[in-house]
This record gives structure tokens, sequence and C-alpha cells, in this order.
């Protein structure tokens, strides 16, 4: 299996999974205990939250642990809903559904939301975003880059625009953290969301930067975890994994670029010569190094990663929306069809991919649209 | 000699089974659940699996299970979700002994203008339910009741509150995380309508929880995003922590009746011998119904703190209060809802055993104890030390 769906999750990094095994086998007990078994956990966690807090250039005592990156973005748009009671949020039209089906939620408890469209290369529009500042804005919230199309946003931007209105800024930074290079030092953002199993850590783990002075209200009630912030006994194996995978992130994050780099326009150019009227979905090169959404006129992308999925593993749409088979809103929100979204496939290679199964990939989709183009009327999809 | 770990209502060692069924899904097994292609896709057969597996501890259906990522989280989903659902009613019923993360949702309830009641409970810790019943009225949405305490241990009469709720439109939830795993519950005889549960009290790992929500219950999800569970739940699957649940879960159900024996043998020998070797000891928590794996003691005129930190010198892990309330010098709110006197609540010690302790290990705790508790009387102004038995 050439695994080509680094965005939807990334290998466990096997540094990580030590960290973690000797973690849960030695380091079990409850962090909160104060005997000597609660105060190793505890170490554990802290020393975590420094990695952490170094990798992205902020402080320790401003990274909070959470479940994962879907309660991270819950936390800052509800935390910040409730601290205003009341008020107006502005966020893009091609947010992650953790996003924007929490706008929908707190547009039904009063809240307007204002949802910035992006242009045709999937690009946020800037001026939308400032023409929709009101005096009662309390929120902004836009990813770092998308998930699908991999588009970095002008977050600089948008976070100058948020701070000269004090208004709150959130930024998702899911599919950015570990793939690109990153830093909150000197950066006005207020809130970001951080992903472990997007870059090498595990999956049930997650973490919510919030800047010193930032008015959030928790949305979990319990014991003190988590400095009042997080309830629930902490999940420390998933924490040790976190700090592990920061460390070698920033340890390994320029090669990373530029290996991905190199593996992602390698497949772009290769599948490009068999399949001369692919065309690709988003900025050429404000684009995260690892992701590659293109389209093949003609196709329909669900059943070209169908029929792949025993060799290669691809993606159409963001795997969150797999279940249902309906065209990316992110792709027509940057203007494509149905049918042009609709043979739209992503592919985000990883630290891990080698030139010999890009070959490999190449040659099997190629091999997959031929036959695909030769019989057009080809079995329905499987939608799970 | 390793730790002698007597602190397992705070939290479980990880069973080996558990560990080598949980780790593969950490390194080759990491796809997407939700991704269509094979690797993913065959991960998604595995979380059933699970939750099969979690389903047939309790008896309930693998539907009727959501997966959450703590105790705490499936707390205040249930408690939401039920007022949620009944939005004319505006009255929540707990207890004064729950744990934080129900208390404090509950506080958060009353801010937002809902009328909570804290039942009492009698000095032996346990429930009246007549008391339960002279509350509850037409506005009665939910009543959040746990099913065992995590300080003292003690059953709540969870068939006598059903059928009082039976039958009035009142939700019932109730946060089993420590009984669940350690005494036997069939969510079939005993119809609750949601029930929490935790990886972590039952040897699998933290960060992993679940929901019961019976089926027909109308349920709203707290955490919002993706189509996972069913909707009911955002979020990527935590998938090796919902493996390591599944197969913690076996295990539970596969050992209950002699697990029960044996750690009820376990911890009334460890129980007999303090209450006969040191004076002025009480046991807190009504010994008639609780679980059989703890002991809550309170040493008169000593500091449980104290105690705790002697019995760091000899490795032995036990608790004052809950783990989750430690570290603050507050007494106990459980023991104080008791009415245990002062000087007994700042005194007292919660031994919780596990199957992975030994006789040894609790012979061990039978010979220091006495020692630590007269030498810290001793030192103590209210030090009134008699007879200690001579170690053995």
């Amino acid at each position: 299996m050439i695994y080509l769906d680094n965005n939807a999750t990334t290998p466990v990094d096997p540094e990580v999974s030590d960290a973690m095994f000797s973690c849960l086998k030695r380091d079990f007990g409850n962090p909160s205990s104060s005997h000597l078994l609660g105060k190793k956990a505890k170490e554990v966690i802290e020393n975590s939250r420094e990695i952490i807090a170094n990798f992205l250039g902020c402080r320790r005592d401003e990274i909070y642990f959470t479940s994962g990156g879907t309660e991270s973005n819950n936390l800052s748009l509800i935390g910040i809903a409730l601290y205003h009671k009341k008020g107006h949020i502005i966020t893009s039209a091609i947010e992650h559904p953790s996003v924007i089906n929490t706008c929908l939620h707190l547009e039904s408890l009063g809240f307007d939301v204002t949802y910035a469209p992006v242009d045709g290369e999937g690009i946020v529009k800037l001026d939308e975003v400032r023409q929709s500042i009101r005096k009662n804005t309390i929120l902004i919230s836009v990813m770092h880059s998308n998930n699908e199309t991999g588009v970095i946003q002008p977050v600089e931007e948008i976070s100058a625009l948020a701070k000269e209105h004090g208004i709150t800024f959130h930024v998702d930074a899911a599919q950015s953290i570990g793939k690109m290079h990153f830093s909150l030092a000197g950066s006005p953002v207020d809130l970001m969301t951080v992903v472990s199993h997007k870059f090498y850590g595990p999956k049930g783990i997650g973490a919510l930067y919030v800047k010193n002075g930032t008015n959030l209200k928790p949305i979990l009630f319990g014991a003190g975890h988590e400095m009042g912030l997080r309830p629930g006994t902490e999940n420390v194996s998933g924490i040790a994994g976190l700090g592990k995978a920061c460390e070698i992130a920033k340890r390994d994050i320029k090669l990373r670029v530029s290996h991905t780099t190199h593996l992602r326009d390698m497949l772009f150019n290769s599948l490009r010569s068999n399949i001369p009227d692919i065309k690709l979905n988003g900025h050429e090169t404000k684009r995260l190094p690892n992701t590659l959404n293109i389209r093949i006129p003609g196709l329909t992308s669900i059943d070209l990663v169908e029929n792949i999925k025993d060799q290669v593993a691809a993606s159409t749409g963001s795997a969150c929306h797999s279940g249902k088979q309906s065209p990316s809103s992110v792709l027509k929100n940057m203007g494509l069809s149905d049918a042009e979204a609709l043979s739209s496939i992503r592919l985000s290679v990883g630290k891990d991919n080698t030139e010999e199964e890009i070959k490999k990939a190449v040659e099997t989709i190629t091999n997959a649209v031929n036959e695909m183009n030769k019989k057009p009327a080809a079995k329905k999809p499987v939608c799970q | 000699m390793s730790a002698i770990y007597l602190d397992n209502n705070a939290t479980t060692r990880i069973a080996p089974e558990v560990l080598e069924e949980m780790m593969p899904y950490l390194s080759d097994m990491y796809g997407n659940p939700s991704s269509m292609h094979t690797f993913g896709g065959q991960l998604h057969r595995r979380i059933e699996e699970a939750r099969a597996k979690v389903a047939s501890l309790i008896n309930a259906e693998p539907e009727e299970i959501i997966f959450t990522s703590c105790g705490t989280e499936s707390d205040n989903t249930a408690i939401m979700s039920a007022v949620e659902s009944l939005p004319r009613k505006k009255h929540v019923i707990t207890t004064r002994v729950e744990h934080p993360a129900v208390l404090n949702f509950c506080q958060h309830l009353a801010r937002k203008g809902y009328r909570v009641t804290y039942l009492p409970v009698n000095n032996q810790g346990q429930l009246d339910t007549n008391v339960l019943l002279k509350e509850i009225d037409e506005d009665t949405a939910v009543v959040s009741i746990m099913f065992a305490n995590n300080e003292t241990g003690v059953i709540f009469p969870v068939k006598e509150i059903l059928e009082i709720l039976k039958e009035r439109g009142i939700l019932f939830h109730t946060d089993a995380v420590q009984a669940v795993g350690k005494i036997p519950i069939d969510v079939k005889n005993l119809p609750v309508d949601m029930l929490t549960l935790s990886g972590h009290k039952i040897h699998a790992p933290k960060g992993v929880g679940a929901l019961y929500v019976r089926k027909g219950t109308r349920f709203n999800p707290y955490i919002i995003g993706g189509h996972q569970e069913k909707g009911r739940r955002a979020g990527t699957e935590n998938v090796a922590s919902i493996i390591a649940l599944g197969r913690a879960s076996e295990l539970a159900a596969r050992n209950l009746s002699e697990e029960i024996k044996y750690l009820s043998a376990l911890r009334d020998r460890l129980e007999d011998t303090l209450l006969k070797c040191c004076p002025d000891v009480r046991v807190n928590g009504d010994r008639n119904s609780r679980l059989p794996n703890t002991t809550n003691i309170s040493f008169e005129y000593v500091e449980g703190e104290a105690i705790l930190l002697r019995l760091n010198e000899y490795e032995i892990c036990a608790s004052s209060g809950s783990a989750c309330t430690s570290g603050s010098l507050e007494p106990s709110h459980v023991l104080r809802a008791m009415g245990v006197p002062y000087t007994a609540v700042h005194g007292s010690i919660r031994f919780s055993l596990s199957r992975y302790n030994t006789e040894a290990e609790i012979d061990r705790v039978i010979e220091v104890m006495p020692l630590i508790i007269r030498e810290l009387r001793l030192l103590s102004p209210y030090g009134r030390e008699k007879i200690v038995c001579p170690p053995e």
C-alpha cells in the first residue's frame, strides 16, 4: 500500500510510538496524584508542554491539551462566544467541519456569522474579511492552510486586521504544523489549534495555544486540570507522543519540506505527462509542500479512489467528508462546477514516502484512469 | 522492589494484553477510519469490534455506545444532551458526592438559570431514595447519580432510583466510571438512559471513555464537527485507545466474578487488620454496599497528606480523597457530606486495589501502616497513641 493520504492522518513515527509505549507501560499514574507514580506522570506532561511550546515559539503556560483538533476548534469558537455571550464571528467558507458546523451551531444560539469567500485559487479574500468586520465582531477564525487543497491562507494579514480592531483571532493550524516552517513568535495570533495525528503523532490528542490574556471560557466542566480550561484526567501517553512529534518536527522540518516538495512535484509532473488534461486545484505556490489536489476531466474521482484503493491510499475531498458522496464544498467555493469537483482527487505525501513509491503510484493511477476512460460506465461507487 | 500501587480508583496500570492489542495501531495501522481506501477502511471494522466488546461488558447493544475522550466529556455530554432534549424543564437533580465532572457541570447549568438539587447522603455515604422522591417535580429534566463513589466505594441504589423515576419522563444518567468492570452492570436489567464509563479505570489508557445512550433516548452531540460516531461525537477516532478499551472491557467481563472474590478478600484483610491494629480508626462508607476494591479509612489525629508522604518512602501509592482534588488542602467534599468529624476527615486514606495487587503487597502495607500511624501521632499535638499490634 502506497500511502498518499497524509492530510487525513499520518503514520505514527517510531520514535513517537516508543515514547508512548514506555509511558503506557511504566508511567501510568494519575498526574493529579501526589505519590511517586503521579509525580512521574505529571513530569511527562510538563516536559511535553515545554517541548511543544519551544517548537511553536510560545510560552509553556500558553499550551492546553485537548482530545484533538475538533475539540480545540470547538473550544476556541464556543469558548470565545461563551465569554462574550453575543456578537458577530467571521470565518471562511472553506473551514473544516469542526469550525463550520460549530459556527452553524452558534448561529442557532443567536450569534451572527460571516463566511468569507475564497478566490478561484482557494485563497480567502482579504477584502471581504476586512469589509465584514463590525463593531460587535468578537472573533475571526481562519485556517492556516486548507486540508483539501493545501492552499496557505493570508493568516498574517488577517491577524494584523484582527489586532487593529481588537478582535480575537483563531487559527486552525491542523494541516500546517509539522509540514512547513512555522512559528508563533511575534505573531498576533490569539488561539491556535494543534493536531497531533497530522504530523506523525497519535490520534486522540491535540492542543490549543491560548495567548496569555485571551478571554476564553471552558466548554467542559470538571476538576481543575489544564489550569481550569480543560478538565479530565490527562491523556498522558498521548501528550508524550505529541511532545515527541514536536521534537522530531523541529529537528527535521527542513528536510521534510524539501523531501515532500520534491515528491509532490514529481507526482504532479509525471501524472501530467501521462494524463495531459489534468488540472491543479488551488494556488500553485502558496501551498503546503505535500499536497496535490487535481482534477481529471471526464472522470469520477470516487471511482478512481475505489479502483486503486488496494494499491494507493488517496482521497476525494477530505477524509471527514468521505461518508457522503457530494461534491467538495471547498472546491465548489473556489468556483468549480459539480462535475469538476467530483472529478478531483487529493494526493498528500509524507516524510516516509519514497521516489520509488511515487513512480509506482503514478503508474497505478495512470493505468486506472486509462482503464476507466475505456469503460466509461464504471461500476457504481461504494460510499461507506 | 517496585512500587505497591493501591490507588486504582485514581487510575490503573494498563493490562499487558491491552497494551499488546493497541500497539499495532500506534505503528503500522495508522490510517484514518473515515477514509475510503482499504487501509483506513479496515480500521472502521476494528472500531466496531471494540464497540461490541464495550457494549457486552454492560449488556448493551453496540450502537448504544459512543466513544468519547474521557469520563468528564461523557458526563458533560450526557447531562447537556438530557436538558437540551427536554427544553421546557429547568430542574436537575444530582448528589452532593458526585465527581467534579458532574458537580461542576451542574454549577454551569445553575449559572445558565437551571435549578439544581444536590441530594444529601447519610453518615454511611448512602443515599436515601425517599429524599429523591420528595425533590422530583414536573420541572425535573434529568437525574444524574453516580453508580459508585470514587472516594468511599459506596454503591448507590440505582434500581430503587429507577423505580422512582419510572414513567415520569425524567432522564436518568449515571456516572459509572468507578463501577464498570468492578461489579456486574446490566443495562437491560437496570434500564438507565445514559451511563458514563472511562478507559483508564479499567486497565485501558487515559484519553478514552464511552457514553452509553439507551436506544430511543434523544441525543444531542456535544463536540461538533465531522460525522464520526454516526454524528454523535465529532473528531477523528482515537483508534488505538478505542481498541484498547474494547480489549480491557473483554478482560474485565471475563474475570469479573473471580476478581470480585479476590479483591474483596484482600481488601477485607487490609481493612480488618488496620481496624484491629491502629486505635482511633474508622471506615468511611457503607460496608454492606461497597465496591470490592475500595476502602476509605480515617486515622484520627493525623494528617492524610503526612501518611501519604510516609507511605511514599515505602513506595506505597495510596490517596487521600480523590486524585482530582488532591493537592488542594480542602477536605474531601464526599466525607464532609457524610458528616465525618473534622479530625477524621483530614486523616482519611483511600486504598483502592486491582487484579494486579498481591497478598504480599497487602502484607507489606499491614506491616508498615501501624508504624507510620504511631510515629505520626507521637509528633502530633493531638497525639494520643495507645496499643499497636506488633508487626508480625
